[in-house]
């Protein structure tokens, strides 16, 4: 009796360690595949040609040039409108609001503005400005990206200044130092690496972002910093050539999605590099 | 008394005025920092505000327009001027719902895997691993999903599943129709992939924060690495792990790209799951430039209001529920 108790448990114990190692293989190697078939078709169509012409029409050669420099520029003018804004913000929640009735809602509504579907946010942009303009253009676009931006770095920067010590601030106090120098020149410093790391995440976050691009800075197949114009970004072309019959333009397709890819990768590792870095000293 | 230096300025100890001058303006800095940091606080309250109103009045035209219809009847026809969002509700409901069928008992063996099984020099690596997937932008999911996973489901899986279940009464009609690749099922397998990794990364936390006392109290008792999990961890998580779940569904239904590229985009119900279908998102995405006529881009907002009250309930269920475990903790 007791022993078939103790095979039973057993038995169970046996079953559940294996599904657990097995949903780990599968889902690791599901994931690595996914990688894998990016690197191999990115690269077989990555060339010079990709980073200096233009995208092409169907059945000629080109690049990515155009996709290349829109993606830029609508990625800093977010980041430059979203990124004060969101700081502001993330400081009030941390330093002077900390036990704000107001700030808790700030808090539990920006948790939700950072996870709330980004196609939403194209729609809000296109009735705001791109219906008053009249027209669809970059300058909309990068303003619908910075919407996204703004919970990103409320979060981390309030999370950041969160960790800075309290004797630090008391010690501030203590020399008289108002409130709004202490939090400039004392808290910002101490809290850097990690208020950086969020703005690089906000990056990483808005570079493979196609759904609010998609009807606000809409796409141009030729090079243009014209902020009021339509501007073509990497991932609305990826989106554009993915889903044509023409072979060359799925295959330029992967090699964006391979440079989105990278770059993502490469603005976490860094991120995290910061963190751990700061966390060690 | 003290000299006051500020900013390279220097004011004498002697000179009151002066004095009184500097400390102002200290003073009117610091009033002028609360009140701009208070309304960028403000301001996102404001944003928030402004989606819901914007979207509401983009929405009127076809809500004053198809009433109550709107959300209840299936046809979608531009020429006619006909819309009805059932379609493309089902769509997002259905395919969210097999995704997070799929992906959280995953999820949960994966942090399973990671809290209690793997050892001490794998938990990093793979831990960040899944972190950095889960910030890979859902084009790249989409884009694997049209050239890699429909080929093959339409090729090696569907035609089995088509003849395993095709004589089974209620499951033929799950799995009835020709194998097109791309489909409801794909888009939901899309979406699981894309999901395993948030909801992952959440167990894997929220597992983390269970004290080891108990865990280690209930091995020391004899109990198995199972019965740790199911009669300690997870009791003890179980509000954690609803949030962390409704979180990723809150991603799974407003997910476009990586649907998009796999639905097939047809605005009709069907019960199989192999056939084309659509959903909020991928109907605005595929829709929207191309959309003539107040009445057509109107019902697209619609759907987007729809769309955004639906993942904000799920969200703020999701967030309200992590905010309590995180008060357990701290």
């Amino acid at each position: 009796m007791d022993l078939a108790i103790y095979n039973s448990r057993r038995r169970r114990n046996v079953v559940a360690t294996a599904a657990s190692y097995g949903a780990t293989g599968v889902g690791l190697a599901g994931l690595a595949m996914i990688l894998i078939v990016l690197f191999w078709e990115g690269f077989s169509g990555l060339s010079l040609a990709v980073f200096t012409e233009m995208t092409p029409p169907p059945g000629s050669a080109g690049g990515l040039l155009n996709a290349i420099v829109g993606s830029i520029l609508m990625t800093v003018i977010a980041i430059a409108i979203g990124t004060p804004i969101g700081m502001l913000a993330g400081t009030y929640l941390a330093e002077y609001g900390r036990h704000d009735k107001v700030s808790s809602v700030v808090r539990f509504i920006n948790d939700i503005l950072l996870s709330a579907p980004s196609i939403v946010v194209g729609l809000f942009i296109y009735e705001v400005m791109v219906v008053p303009m009249g027209h669809f253009s970059g300058i909309a676009g990068a303003v619908a990206l910075s919407v996204i931006v703004i919970p990103v770095v409320v979060r981390t920067t309030e999370d950041m200044l969160m960790l800075v010590p309290n004797t630090l601030r008391e010690a501030a106090a203590s020399i008289g130092l108002p409130r709004s120098l202490m939090i400039r020149h004392i808290a910002y410093r101490a809290a850097r690496s990690g208020i950086i790391t969020g703005i690089l995440l906000a990056v990483a976050r808005i570079s493979g972002e196609t759904a609010p691009l998609l009807f606000t800075a809409l796409n141009n197949q030729f090079y243009s910093h014209n902020l009021n114009a339509p501007m073509s970004s990497l991932p609305v072309v990826i989106f554009q050539f993915a889903l044509s019959p023409y072979e060359d333009w799925q295959k330029l397709a992967w090699t964006g999605a391979l440079i989105i890819t990278i770059s993502v990768l490469a603005l976490s590792i860094i991120a995290r590099a910061l963190t751990g870095t700061r966390k060690a000293s | 008394m003290v000299d006051v230096t500020w900013g390279g300025a220097r004011v004498g100890a002697q000179d009151a005025t002066e004095r009184a001058k500097a400390l102002n303006k200290l003073r009117l800095g610091d009033v002028i920092f609360h009140a701009v940091t208070r309304s960028a606080a403000l301001l996102v309250l404001l944003l928030l505000g402004g989606v819901m109103v914007a979207l509401f009045l983009g929405s009127l035209p076809a809500l004053t327009t198809f009433g109550f219809d709107f959300v209840t009847t299936q046809s979608w026809n531009p020429v006619t001027e006909k819309f009805g969002a059932l379609a493309p509700i089902y769509g997002t409901l259905i395919t969210s719902f097999i995704a997070m069928l799929i992906a959280v008992p995953f999820g949960l063996l994966i942090a399973m895997f990671l809290t209690e099984l793997c050892p001490m020099w794998l938990r990093r690596p793979i831990g960040i691993a899944i972190e950095l997937l889960a910030g890979i932008p859902s084009i790249i999911y989409g884009i694997w999903g049209l050239f890699v996973l429909a080929p093959f489901l339409q090729q090696y899986v569907q035609p089995a599943l088509i003849a395993t279940f095709g004589n089974v009464p209620v499951l033929s009609s799950l799995f009835a129709g020709p194998p097109y690749g791309i489909g409801v099922l794909t888009a939901s397998l899309i979406l699981a992939i894309m999901v395993l990794p948030f909801v992952t990364s959440i167990s894997r936390d929220v597992f983390d924060a269970v004290p080891p006392v108990l865990k280690e109290a209930a091995y020391g008792l004899g109990c198995s690495t199972w019965e740790v999990m199911r009669y300690v961890v997870l009791p003890y998580t179980r509000v954690g792990v609803i949030g962390g779940v409704m979180l990723g569904l809150g991603r799974a239904l407003g997910e476009t790209m990586a649907v998009t590229f796999v639905i097939g985009n047809a605005h009709k119900i069907s019960s199989s799951l192999l056939a084309p279908g659509t959903t909020i998102s991928a109907t605005i995405a595929n829709e929207f430039t191309e959309a003539v006529g107040d009445l057509y881009t109107s019902s697209l907002i619609a759907l987007g209001l729809i769309l955004f009250v639906i993942t904000f309930i799920v969200l703020a269920i999701a967030r309200y529920m992590l905010l309590r475990i995180e008060k357990r903790v701290g």
